[in-house]
């Protein structure tokens, strides 16, 4: 009898395991569903069940980090895999990709889902030449926390529409390291969505912007330097220790512990800062609009996720069914109802801010809407300039400059360089990088 | 020879090292048990109640199972197949050298230099020609392949050891190479093979790049398991801790098991 070889063992052992290698067999309407990890789309995988209940169509949840996601749908999308019904996409996307002829139009979500509701930015803001390429299920702009405790206690009254100015007054009185309190908390930690994004606001109200029409980069100009100058000083003199470290997640934290007096972020931070359970200073936690200094343009950011149908998918139908369902006012009353009104997904739809339960539960919410309802992605800034976006630039290149940028920004920060020598660093490479890209000559 | 023996400074050195080391696993463990309103608490808390709802969660919400059974077969299958070609191909390295089997050596270790991702649209392309995007066979020959020179260098270095005037009696008794290798190298160098497979494992088990980029909802391997809790809007670190630590609780109470051989393996080749 023959002795089977060394080799031949294992790979034996591969063979007949290899049987199991083959992927689950797939119903014959099952939709694959990439999408990020935050506590909406959470809830909205909880509920999924019945959408399944209701049609008959399975879902499977690819859930990825948000960079990690635009590079898997991207190269997915790029080389016509069709792995993905329906990918979860923001702002900064959507519009790109329908440029690009990625994304199938949204279409005729039927006469029940009254896409009117839809807050008109938002739909803007997920457009490309009026053509709607995906709908929203959770959308944001950023505003001002702040302690309401500690204003009492030093006097300060904030006013309805605060200037940088007054909050930089503001934060001076409220910094009080010895006790753990910073007088203010802002994003520090480098990245086209962290620093830039609410760099950028800070640069459009002081009157700047990143290019002008003929696409040159203006982060040497006055505005730049006044805006990044005021930014690194306020956080050297009243901002949290190590602040390069400190993105979204981090400023939540510190905010949600009461290490900081103020905090201009993301509204979607208000459901955490409200919710006695994960904010110890719940109950003293009060909003105001974002600041605004030279301009009230581009003061306040606007940021949708949003579901869209890549036109690789062969399902199409069943997936406009899930957008139909995923993104209705029946689904939201359905959350409300379910998980409680102040975890219905924010900032999508004029009935959800018409609902008197959900103001009931989150008295945050008109505040919120006037931010949102203000955001104007298509004139971001107080000069025209040839892009839309107002915490980005809608161009594919702006990832990486907008990182880059991040990093020289966040140098000055750190006291590495001086805001002037990191402002013209930045202009080299942003030069450099939009030549390359074909913008300048 | 007199033995020597560790002086207290030196030993206390290596503890702290090996503290230090081990400090952020162990901090994964202990925020894994808290809330995720104690795991965000500044300054962190050491002591408090702990609480298994982040693991309730991590189990209940997102399929571990089907993500562990991914990551056993992918490991186990890619490893038996990296030693099925590595083992004969080291053998004619080793004891039937070429003129440029030194060069060949090195090219293949090049190819670890190369970035996964400037090859991710090419691999993406034949997966997908090949019907093979999401499923446990990309997954398996490509950690196979990423692994493959790994091997082959770790089994050269073990069959080096070996003397070859064992082989060559072995030669001259008539025993061909197949013979040689079954009779001769594989109980000699079994030592050396399952050091190269427990490296061969781990690195597979741990591999994330294409984990996540060549698979979606049915292929996905540990290392996607523990992405999906990662993000920058929301709060989940003391899930993304509970996560983290059912992904590697495994390979770490296997790796300790085998950390004998391991350190064998790895050192193999170091001191003649």
């Amino acid at each position: 009898m023959q002795r089977p070889t060394p080799a031949a063992l294992p790979l034996a052992a591969a063979l007949m395991a290899g049987l199991s290698l083959t992927p689950l067999a797939a119903g014959a309407a099952t939709l694959t569903i990439a999408t990020v990890n935050n506590p909406d789309m959470l809830i909205m995988q909880k509920l999924s069940p019945e959408f399944t209940k209701e049609t008959g169509i399975n879902l499977n949840w690819v859930v990825l980090p948000e960079n990690t996601l635009r590079q898997r749908v991207t190269t997915d999308i790029a080389t016509k895999s069709g792995t993905f019904d329906i990918v979860t996409i923001g702002t900064f996307e959507v519009p790109q990709w329908g440029k690009n002829n990625w994304l199938a139009p949204v279409g005729d979500l039927g006469p029940a889902y009254d896409l009117n509701d839809i807050f008109s930015s938002v739909r803007a803001g997920l457009s490309y030449k009026g053509t709607l390429y995906a709908v929203p299920f959770y959308a944001e702009s950023s505003m001002t926390y702040y302690r309401k405790d500690l204003f009492q206690a030093a006097g300060l009254t904030m006013p309805a529409q605060p200037t940088y100015d007054q909050i930089a007054k503001f934060a001076d009185k409220l910094n009080d390291p010895a006790k753990g309190v910073y007088g203010i908390c802002l994003r520090g930690l480098p990245g086209w969505g962290e620093n830039m994004a609410f760099l950028t606001t800070v640069v459009n109200t002081f009157g700047g912007e990143w290019f002008n029409m003929k696409w040159e980069p203006q982060l040497t100009s006055p505005a730049w330097e006044k805006a990044i100058n005021f930014y690194v000083d306020l956080m050297k003199k009243d901002g949290p220790p190590n602040a390069t470290s400190n993105g979204f997640t981090e400023n939540l934290a510190l905010f949600s512990t009461g290490k900081c007096g103020m905090w201009i972020d993301a509204t979607v931070a208000a459901g955490v800062l409200y919710d006695p359970t994960k904010s110890k200073v719940a109950a003293d936690v009060a909003v105001a609009p974002a600041p605004t200094a030279v301009t009230p343009h581009g003061a306040h950011w606007l940021w949708s996720w949003a579901l869209g149908i890549p036109k690789t998918t062969h399902q199409l139908a069943d997936a406009q069914k899930f957008l139909a369902w995923s993104t209705s006012r029946s689904y939201i009353e359905l959350v409300g109802k379910t998980n409680g009104w102040v975890a219905v997904p924010p900032g999508t739809r004029e009935s959800t801010y018409k609902n008197p339960d959900y103001l009931k539960a989150a008295p945050f919410a008109p505040l919120v809407q006037q931010m949102i309802l203000s955001a104007d992605p298509e004139h971001p800034t107080l000069n025209p300039v040839p892009y839309t976006g107002v915490q980005f630039v809608g161009i594919p290149e702006f990832q990486g400059i907008g990182t880059t940028v991040g990093q020289d920004v966040a140098a000055a920060l750190a006291g590495q360089t001086t805001v002037a020598q990191a402002l013209a660093k930045a202009q080299a490479s942003t030069k450099r990088a939009m030549t390359e890209a074909g913008y300048l000559q | 020879m007199r033995e020597q023996r560790a002086s207290l400074p030196g030993a206390v050195i290596a503890w702290v090292v090996a503290f230090l080391m081990f400090f952020p696993i162990l901090w994964m463990l202990v925020t894994s048990f808290k809330t995720e309103a104690q795991a965000i608490a500044n300054p962190p808390l050491i002591i408090f109640r702990p609480v298994l709802e982040s693991f309730a969660a991590a189990l209940s919400q997102s399929g571990y199972i089907l993500f562990a059974e991914n990551s056993i077969i992918v490991s186990l299958v890619s490893t038996a197949l990296a030693i099925a070609i590595a083992f004969p191909a080291a053998y004619s390295m080793a004891f039937q050298p070429g003129r440029r089997t030194q060069d060949m050596l090195v090219w293949m270790l090049s190819t670890k230099m190369l970035p996964p991702v400037g090859v991710l649209v090419p691999i993406y392309i034949i997966c997908r020609d090949t019907g093979l995007l999401d499923t446990r066979t990309a997954l398996v020959i490509v950690d196979m392949l990423m692994n493959l020179p790994i091997v082959v260098w770790m089994l050269f270095s073990f069959f080096r050891d070996i003397p070859k005037d064992i082989l060559e009696a072995a030669h001259m008794d008539g025993a061909g190479p197949r013979r040689q290798m079954i009779y001769l190298l594989l109980p000699l160098a079994s030592p050396g093979i399952a050091s190269a497979a427990l490296l061969a494992i781990i690195l597979s088990w741990n591999e994330a790049f294409w984990s996540i980029n060549l698979t979606a909802s049915h292929a996905g391997t540990l290392a996607a398991y523990i992405a999906r809790y990662s993000a920058p809007e929301g709060l989940f670190w003391a899930k993304l801790s509970a996560a983290s630590v059912l992904a590697v609780a495994p390979i770490l109470i296997f790796g300790s098991l085998a950390q004998r051989r391991l350190v064998r393996g790895l050192t193999a080749g170091a001191v003649k």
